[in-house]
């Protein structure tokens, strides 16, 4: 796969001591190189990744309901991560990895490795939904990764006329974030409720219900949003029409908006489809549950929502929290001693109004090479919305902490 | 394909905390002024904490659902390795008109127990120094609520105060780097 080699592309960067390259510099990627740094300093990390600034998906829902302004405090930079850590970022994009030469290609020069790390993220299966291109994600944005896409569908929610629709599609489990599109009903809705209150958003969802949190979110929307949100389970949309402004559901039903939401069915990062790192599903990666070392390719660790984590939900948490295994067991392994099984946790805070979060949390252990939710705990906050205030206050401090050891 | 790799040793210490740094910070140092710092608290009151959490005696937003998925012994080493962690110093908007009054509250009212300016806590006595101000003004709302349950002889020193002299202490103790 990838771009055929024509002699030998530019070596960036020649290897002289242990390497590890990590690709993405996300949630997931991130960590990964910092914590190898902090565990072996005699490591060199390589952390190659496209952009030279990084948007978070997570609380970009608020800036879409108007909470937050702008952009910024979502948005980190890597300049610490190499004045801290010694990280070497790379601004390129990775086009081929070669497992057998132990090679990656990048838009500036390969670079050889001794251990690959993969956090590239989500790509979509716009094979699915007929006539969602790139031109028609300029009229109805997926907003699925955080930057102009997110700014792009805020814009059109400020420029829609009051008693407008916005109809917003949900793809089949498993997707980037199972609270995610209900958050982000919810912040909609509370801008409509506010702002243009004739309007309403209807949710077009291919699941049979709500993915996560399915009893909070319901009452969240019973008590702040009736009448504003149209919520429409087993509604699978294959189909959009840019020009019509109307999407098709399974062909059949035709649903007009005048803002047109489109989240697409979603599997790994091009870049990890492209190295054979996939599945028999051909679309997320097997790994090993405590090293996440690819049971496709050896010597490449998957990680974040590409990898296939048992129960552990494809969040920027368990983004986190799976680097860090990963970051043990990549240094273990570089120095040929004992790995460590995962002990992993997820939390996620989903937004209801500009004052009230919810919460679901789960601890992960390994049985039997198998990541396991660790039994009797976790679980979702108080159905009574008794602690929903000062869950807002935590998620805020969440995005803070979460976001520092991204770029500290 | 790899074959099944060979049997890996149980988590340590370092693996089972650093999933907590979401949350709470890279190496329990919190960068977030509603969530508490871990780094430098004492190995016995995280235990304690851990413990109340755990059995539900306090109450807690979240921790309660967390502290449910680890064993005692899980606990324990969690609590040793954020308590060998260097404190972290946190930068916070402090009145130091506040914080002057509190320094001349402290020694007498907590000083028993919060030790060493709030540095160091008698037994599980937590250490407040440098601790983010909101997270503890929450957690005072909450023992002087009756939500959190206050120690008896913690509780004879407080119920007294005003709530400004109580305040003042809280900003005392925030500043103590
Ligand atoms: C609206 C929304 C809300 C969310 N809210 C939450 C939340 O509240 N809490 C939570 O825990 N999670 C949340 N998530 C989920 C979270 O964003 C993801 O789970 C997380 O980002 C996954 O991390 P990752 O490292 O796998 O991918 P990413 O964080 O997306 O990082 C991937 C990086 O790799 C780079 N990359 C990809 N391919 C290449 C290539 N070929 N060459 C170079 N660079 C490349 C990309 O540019 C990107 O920077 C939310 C998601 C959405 C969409
Ligand atoms: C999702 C965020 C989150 C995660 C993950 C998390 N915590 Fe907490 N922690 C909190 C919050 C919020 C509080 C305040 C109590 C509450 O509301 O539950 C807290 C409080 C605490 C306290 C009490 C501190 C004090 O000074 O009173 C301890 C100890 C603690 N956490 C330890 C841990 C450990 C150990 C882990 C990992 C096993 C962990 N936490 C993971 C959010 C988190
Ligand atoms: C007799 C001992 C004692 C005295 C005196 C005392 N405390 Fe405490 N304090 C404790 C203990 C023990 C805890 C932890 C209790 C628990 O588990 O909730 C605590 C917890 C706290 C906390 C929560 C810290 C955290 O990290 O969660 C605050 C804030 C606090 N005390 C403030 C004060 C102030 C202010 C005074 C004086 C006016 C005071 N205490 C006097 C023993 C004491």
């Amino acid at each position: 796969a990838g771009l055929p080699l024509i002699g030998r592309a530019a070596e960036l960067m020649p290897k002289s001591g242990k390497r590890v390259v990590v690709i993405g510099g996300g949630y997931g990627g991130t960590i990964a190189a910092k914590y190898i740094r902090m565990m072996d300093k005699s490591i060199e990390v390589v952390m190659i990744e496209r952009n030279d600034h990084f948007v978070s998906c997570p609380f970009s829902n608020l800036y879409i309901g108007g909470i937050l302004k702008d952009l910024t405090p979502l948005t980190i930079k890597y300049d610490k991560l190499a004045a801290n850590h010694g990280v070497k970022v790379v601004q390129a994009e990775v086009t081929a990895i070669d497992a057998a030469a132990k090679s990656v290609t990048t838009s500036k020069g390969t670079i050889t490795y001794d251990r690959l790390v993969v956090s590239p993220g989500i790509d979509f299966r716009l094979e699915e939904m007929k006539g969602y291109d790139a031109a028609a994600m300029e009229v109805m944005p997926h907003a699925w990764k955080a930057g102009p896409q997110t700014v792009l569908l805020r814009k059109q929610l400020v420029a829609m006329k009051d008693g407008g629709t916005v109809v917003m599609t949900v793809p089949l489990a498993p997707y980037r974030c199972p609270p995610g599109p209900y958050e982000r009903t919810s912040m909609i809705a509370h801008y409509l409720k506010h702002n243009k209150p004739k309007s309403k958003i209807v949710v077009l969802d291919a699941n049979p219900d709500i993915t996560s949190k399915g009893p909070l979110f319901k009452k969240g929307w019973k008590d702040n949003y009736e009448g504003i949100i149209d919520y429409r389970p087993a509604k699978k949309v294959t189909e959009v029409d840019p020009k019509a402004m109307a999407v098709m559901v399974e062909g059949l039903e035709e649903v007009k908006g005048d803002v047109i939401n489109v989240i697409p069915s979603q599997r790994a990062g091009h870049i990890a489809v492209a190295a054979g790192l996939v599945g028999d599903d051909k679309n997320w990666c097997p790994v090993n549950q405590t090293t996440f070392e690819s049971t496709k390719q050896a010597g490449i660790h998957v990680i974040g929502d590409a990898c296939i984590a048992g129960p552990m939900p494809k969040s920027g948490y368990s983004a986190n929290s799976e680097a860090k295994v990963c970051a043990t067991n990549v240094v273990a392994l570089i120095n040929g001693k004992e790995t460590t099984d995962l002990s992993g946790i997820n939390t996620c805070y989903s937004y209801i109004t500009d004052k009230d979060a919810i919460s679901v949390a789960g601890v992960y252990a390994v049985k039997e090479g198998k990541i396991i939710a660790v039994p009797n705990s976790g679980g979702v906050s108080p159905a009574d919305y008794s602690m929903s205030k000062i869950e807002a206050t935590y998620a805020e401090s969440w995005l803070r902490n979460i976001l520092t050891e991204m770029s500290t | 394909a790899i074959s099944a790799v060979a049997q890996a040793a149980p988590p340590t210490a370092a693996m089972l905390s650093n999933a907590c740094a979401g949350c709470h910070g890279t190496n329990g140092g919190s960068a977030g002024p509603t969530m508490p710092s871990l780094a430098g608290q004492s190995k016995e009151a995280i235990t304690v904490a851990m413990k109340k959490f755990k059995s539900g005696e306090r109450s807690g937003s979240i921790m309660g659902r967390l502290a449910k998925g680890y064993s005692d012994a899980e606990i324990t080493a969690m609590a040793e390795f954020f308590s060998k962690q260097k404190l972290h110093a946190t930068t916070q908007a402090l009145d130091k008109a506040k914080i002057a009054k509190g320094a001349s509250l402290q020694e007498s009212n907590c000083g028993r127990c919060h030790i060493e300016d709030g540095k160091e806590g008698k037994d599980d006595t937590p250490a407040m120094a440098s601790q983010w101000l909101p997270y503890m003004q929450m957690q005072m709302a909450d023992y002087l609520s009756g939500k959190r349950k206050m120690p008896e002889k913690m509780k004879e020193k407080v119920d007294p105060m005003s709530k400004e002299d109580l305040d003042a202490l809280l900003h005392f103790y925030a500043s103590v780097k």
